[in-house]
């Protein structure tokens, strides 16, 4: 686990984890704000008979070729859900769910074709399944390391836009931006993110890769540059964590180490996010506890006064008989009352 | 003979998800059922760890405690302010996350492998038979799922009423003073059993397939609840049996083979289905248009 900066080798994994987080968290945050969260892992899933079919046809095991299949697939899957979504009355979970287990079922019967018959240089296929980082070959990591970066510039230039089809498309649509064209374009890139991030972590857990960054940096923010910086880091760090801790336990895969790191963030943003968090929540309601206490004790203090300017009012009127005393104390006793409140409630 | 038990086994997987994918399509929480089914692993692995053999009840009844925990953990969440797919997703992939990292952990001691764990190893079902003395009572995997699918079907038949109104008009049955978080955790719970009860046949990713397909296709044919539950356990065990054909056919995974086998009749439902298909509407509106022209 030391050698981590001392072996080239490693320390371009390392990058190359840090890198596909990162992504997967800038993606990620415009998905959920679009609640489309799961729509990572019907993508994820699908992308599995595409790599085989890619395979199959051509024999070779490139990255580039498996992400044009898996591209291909995820678009088929997408196209497949609102085609179902739109000409029956099949709800969209029902449809997501109907689509990602076929596609997957697919995917593992042309798995098992392969493996089966003599495709010569198949082993590693399967490692898609639970993601290996460690096993990737450098210009693999080449790769995968220009997609993610091209897709965080990508993400960079197309702020505002993709900003606008977050929160109001309605508006952008008025204002003359394509967003159908532009709802397409941040799918696809979605597709190449959940693409690339099965190297990393596998078909199961990249869905992970994509909500959990984006829902931890949201328990800190309200603003979405933030929060897509925010989402962007955590998938970094969790990145990094599951390549460094994977590489040091050899039984380790790396994704499930990625994923819990990922979830650790979430946890700690749960707890420790400012307003939104336990911790900010529980003093808050601490703190409003105190205020109310405060201002019910001067509610009581002005209820002794009051209580003690009858008393005086009555010794006065006992002693003097005269009524006009009441009359005079009254006033200045309420105004004393008034301001002890107010001072109280500010 | 091999093949007729890993028929049985697969119809019987078929059947347990099918009566319980009804309630979850109809409630539109396909999708847990998705996370159910991927966050029972941790569950498995540490019955495993603790009892040593799989096909226990033990086991059943510790992956369905997992269940319950997701579950409520989704609920947590989603009161908490989070959107409710997002606290699905983040769910279970740390549950299914944690599972994995358990199982690779103690790979000497839990002869369970990683494949299997998503697409099941429904062929090697026969050889784990379960004997008493001498006498052979066939494989272990059938009676489990039999068991499960016989509580299934008991508490599904006892409070079927109940279920059918949570299922169709929630803010009625509470109002009618039916405990209606109850019967939620009730049916996630069946879940749970069921699915556990599948995964060493099918794995985790395919249950999904026979909790949602079969009950979709079946909602398209049907109307009525108890025609749709009876259309999907057919279209399931259909799936069962041409699937293992198929696979047999092509020398591939029967559980990717019977899901597949699901997914073709569903496709046809899609088109074909005498009330809600696509291309059935499309020629009764011809119809419709051509016979008031020549009125």
């Amino acid at each position: 686990m030391l050698n981590l900066l001392t072996d080239p080798n490693l320390r371009w994994i390392l990058l190359g984890s840090m890198l596909l987080g990162l992504s997967g968290g800038v993606i990620g945050t415009f998905s959920y704000l679009r609640k489309q969260s799961l729509i990572g892992d019907t993508l994820a899933h699908a992308a599995l008979p595409g790599i085989c079919i890619a395979f199959m046809l051509t024999g070779v095991k490139s990255v580039g070729l498996f992400l044009v299949g898996a591209l291909l697939a995820g678009a088929a899957a997408t196209l497949s859900v609102t085609l179902i979504t739109r000409y029956s009355r099949i709800k969209p979970d029902a449809a997501m769910g109907i689509v990602l287990s076929l596609f997957f079922a697919v995917g593992i019967v042309l798995l098992t074709r392969i493996q089966h018959s003599s495709y010569g240089n198949q082993s590693g296929l399967d490692k898609f399944l639970f993601g290996q980082a460690a096993s990737m070959t450098s210009s693999d990591l080449y790769t995968l390391g220009g997609v993610a970066l091209l897709l965080v510039i990508a993400c960079g230039l197309l702020y505002k836009e993709f900003k606008l089809l977050s929160f109001d498309p309605g508006y952008g649509r008025g204002l003359g931006f394509p967003m159908g064209l532009l709802e397409q374009l941040l799918l696809g890139l979605t597709t190449v993110a959940v693409v690339v991030g099965i190297q990393a972590v596998g078909v199961v857990l990249v869905a992970a890769l994509l909500i959990t960054p984006a829902v931890s940096a949201r328990y800190w923010t309200d603003r979405l540059g933030v929060m897509t910086v925010l989402a962007g880091l955590f998938g970094a760090l969790s990145g990094a964590a599951g390549a460094w801790i994977s590489s040091g336990v050899s039984q380790l895969p790396t994704g499930p180490i990625s994923v819990l790191a990922a979830t650790a963030c979430f946890v700690a943003s749960v707890l420790f996010g400012p307003r939104r968090g336990l911790a900010a929540k529980l003093l808050g309601r601490r703190s409003a506890r105190r205020r109310w206490l405060a201002e019910s004790a001067g509610v009581a203090a002005r209820a002794n006064i009051q209580a003690a300017m009858q008393a005086t009012a009555q010794a006065a009127v006992l002693t003097d008989g005269q009524a006009n005393v009441h009359d005079n104390a009254h006033p200045n006793v309420h105004s004393a009352a008034h301001a002890n409140e107010r001072g109280t409630s500010v | 003979m091999s093949g007729f038990w890993i028929m049985l086994t697969g119809a019987l997987v078929a059947t347990c998800c099918a009566v319980l994918g009804c309630f979850l399509v109809l409630r539109r929480m396909a999708l847990v059922g998705d996370a159910i089914s991927h966050a029972v692993l941790p569950g498995i692995a540490i019955a495993f760890l603790v009892s040593g053999s799989r096909g226990s009840f033990f086991m059943l009844l510790g992956a369905a405690l997992v269940g319950f925990v997701a579950v409520f953990l989704i609920q947590l969440f989603q009161s908490g302010g989070v959107q409710s797919d997002a606290s699905i997703g983040v769910v279970f992939t740390a549950l299914f996350a944690v599972g994995v990292v358990l199982i690779s952990l103690n790979a000497r001691n839990i002869d369970l492998d990683l494949d299997c764990v998503l697409f099941g190893e429904i062929a090697y079902v026969q050889w784990n038979t379960l004997e008493i003395g001498a006498l052979s009572l066939g494989p272990k995997a059938v009676w489990l799922l039999g068991l499960t699918l016989l509580v299934i079907a008991a508490v599904v038949s006892l409070f079927y009423k109940q279920f059918k109104l949570c299922a169709f008009d929630p803010a009625l049955a509470a109002a009618l003073g039916i405990p209606v978080a109850v019967f939620h955790y009730l049916l996630m719970g069946l879940v749970s059993m069921a699915t556990v009860s599948s995964f060493e046949s099918v794995g985790a990713v395919l249950v999904v397939g026979l909790l949602v397909i079969p009950p979709a296709a079946a909602y398209l044919l049907t109307d009525r609840l108890g025609t749709m539950i009876g259309l999907a356990v057919v279209i399931g065990i259909v799936s069962s049996v041409a699937g293992y054909g198929a696979a047999v056919w092509l020398d591939a995974s029967i559980a990717g083979c019977m899901v597949c086998a699901a997914g073709v009749q569903f496709a046809l439902a899609f088109l074909f289905s005498p009330s809600h298909g696509l291309v059935t509407r499309r020629r009764r509106l011809r119809a419709a248009a051509l016979g008031g022209r020549a009125g």
